[in-house]
């Protein structure tokens, strides 16, 4: 079990230290900044959908060890997505006319609710903070399907003209939301209500 | 002759044929370079018709034949707000275009890139919203202005297929999109041309795309640039100027014209 969780995190932290090693090797381009942004993005977005990967795998294989890493995998979902918003600070609007952007152009708002909205699911995510919620630690971290919609939005508002990639996202979106309505009603899509 | 050329640090080679836009051959900057390959370049033929009296189909190389080259140092300002400085080889558009001798009713000049989906990958994309051939246009005193040029190289090389080969427009004063890739049709005509662009999301690219900072496109600012190539370490970032820092030569055009509306 241990050595199971060690290669969850050593497969999440991966794509991290290929970035890293790019980032170095000057291998990201002339753009570098822009393409840091953009991966770090869709690493966040591509950890929220395995993280959703894991209760219908517990399920499918009867196997409670896919539940043991499902904090983790969330917990690297929201790292991601924080250094996603750093680098994008820093790199693409650098850090200037920051309200502008943060409330006129859209794309950057549903980023910014989905962050937001996974912001409570991590600081709850600790063992105590389980314990403290009691009953109501389920229901608020059903905030993970709202935070989904909105970073797909995200995405999708930043298409120009092919938006095959984010189809296919939708997708495995729609499947991994569709089986959880299937096993356990509509009720259990909905955010902060004891079920 | 005036000299038109920036003394700005040129965008290294491999750069400029790295990392662009051509969606023909996908949205990824990498794919044009990786795909260009495949189109047929050769025999290559461009078609003249619409206003002007000499129409007819001119193969490249007529085109490119009896005219002396110039080397034209441009800025290119993409719309996406990063920008190069490249080394063109061509002519002057305004002289091609008296080569057809364009009548009085030719009020625009249309262009179009080549359509070719089984040599052209992003053309085959179920999921693209660009309805092919790519399209572009610009006003018949715009085209003839001393700024527009017709590519045939760069960096004094024949131009590489990923960059518009054999021939593509540049419009150093506008957004680069404007400057369309691959050309296998002109037009010229009275009415305003259909634009890609403009025809996937008019309130984002306007049919003039002047580059302009106090006009921001609906989802992010114009008004600075990343200078490419860029770092992590310095992100090389410049402000953007008005028609790309062209306007003593471009501005007369655009006089009396609200350019927040024609934008």
């Amino acid at each position: 079990m241990p050595l199971f969780r060690l290669l969850v995190f050593a497969g999440a932290l991966l794509p991290f230290a290929l970035l890293v090693m790019d980032a170095f090797g000057g291998r990201l381009g002339p753009d570098p900044g822009e393409r840091l942004t953009e991966r770090l993005g869709l690493l966040a977005f591509q950890c929220l959908l395995v993280t959703l990967f894991m209760t219908p795998l517990s399920r499918w294989t009867g196997s409670p060890v896919w539940i043991r890493v499902r904090r983790m995998l969330g917990l690297f979902a929201f790292f991601y997505a924080v250094l996603h918003l750093l680098a994008f600070l820093q790199f693409v609007i650098g850090w200037e006319d920051l309200w502008v952007a943060f409330t006129k152009r859209p794309y950057i708002v549903f980023g910014t609710i989905a962050l937001l909205l996974m912001c409570p699911l991590a600081i709850t995510s600790t063992r105590g903070m389980m314990r403290r919620l009691g009953r109501s630690w389920k229901p608020l971290h059903r905030l993970i399907y709202p935070a989904l919609v909105f970073a797909w939005l995200h995405f999708l508002w930043q298409a120009r003209s092919d938006v095959g990639e984010m189809m296919a996202y939708a997708v495995i979106a729609i499947v991994l939301l569709v089986v959880r309505v299937y096993w356990f009603g509509w009720r259990t899509l909905v955010p902060l209500r004891r079920a | 002759m005036p000299d038109f050329s920036t003394d700005e640090e040129k965008t290294p080679f491999r750069d400029v044929t790295h990392y662009n836009n051509f969606y023909e051959f996908g949205t990824g900057k990498e794919d044009p370079s990786r795909y260009a390959g495949e189109m047929v370049v050769d025999p290559w033929s461009v078609t003249v018709e619409g206003e002007c009296d000499r129409p007819g189909t001119y193969s490249i190389d007529d085109l490119v034949k009896p005219l002396d080259y110039e080397e034209r140092i441009y800025r290119l300002r993409c719309v996406e707000a990063w920008s190069m400085v490249i080394p063109w080889i061509g002519i002057p558009l305004a002289d091609l275009i008296k080569r057809f001798e364009p009548n009085s009713r030719a009020k625009y000049v249309y262009f179009e890139t080549l359509q070719d989906p089984e040599h052209m990958r992003g053309q085959r994309s179920v999921f693209s919203t660009i309805d092919w051939p790519y399209r572009e246009g610009l006003r018949m005193d715009e085209a003839m202005n001393e700024l527009s040029f017709m590519a045939f190289g760069l960096y004094g090389k024949a131009l590489p297929k990923q960059n518009g080969a054999p021939m593509r427009l540049v419009v150093p004063w506008k957004y680069g999109f404007k400057s369309i890739k691959s050309i296998v049709r002109i037009r010229f005509q009275e009415t305003q041309p259909e634009t890609s662009w403009n025809m996937i999301a008019p309130q984002e690219y306007g049919f003039y795309s002047n580059v302009n900072p106090e006009v921001d496109h609906p989802r992010w600012s114009q008004k600075r640039e990343r200078r490419l190539p860029s770092s992590l370490l310095s992100t090389n970032w410049i402000d953007t100027r008005k028609f790309n820092g062209y306007g003593e030569q471009v501005a007369h055009l655009y006089k009396g014209m609200d350019l927040k509306k024609y934008y």
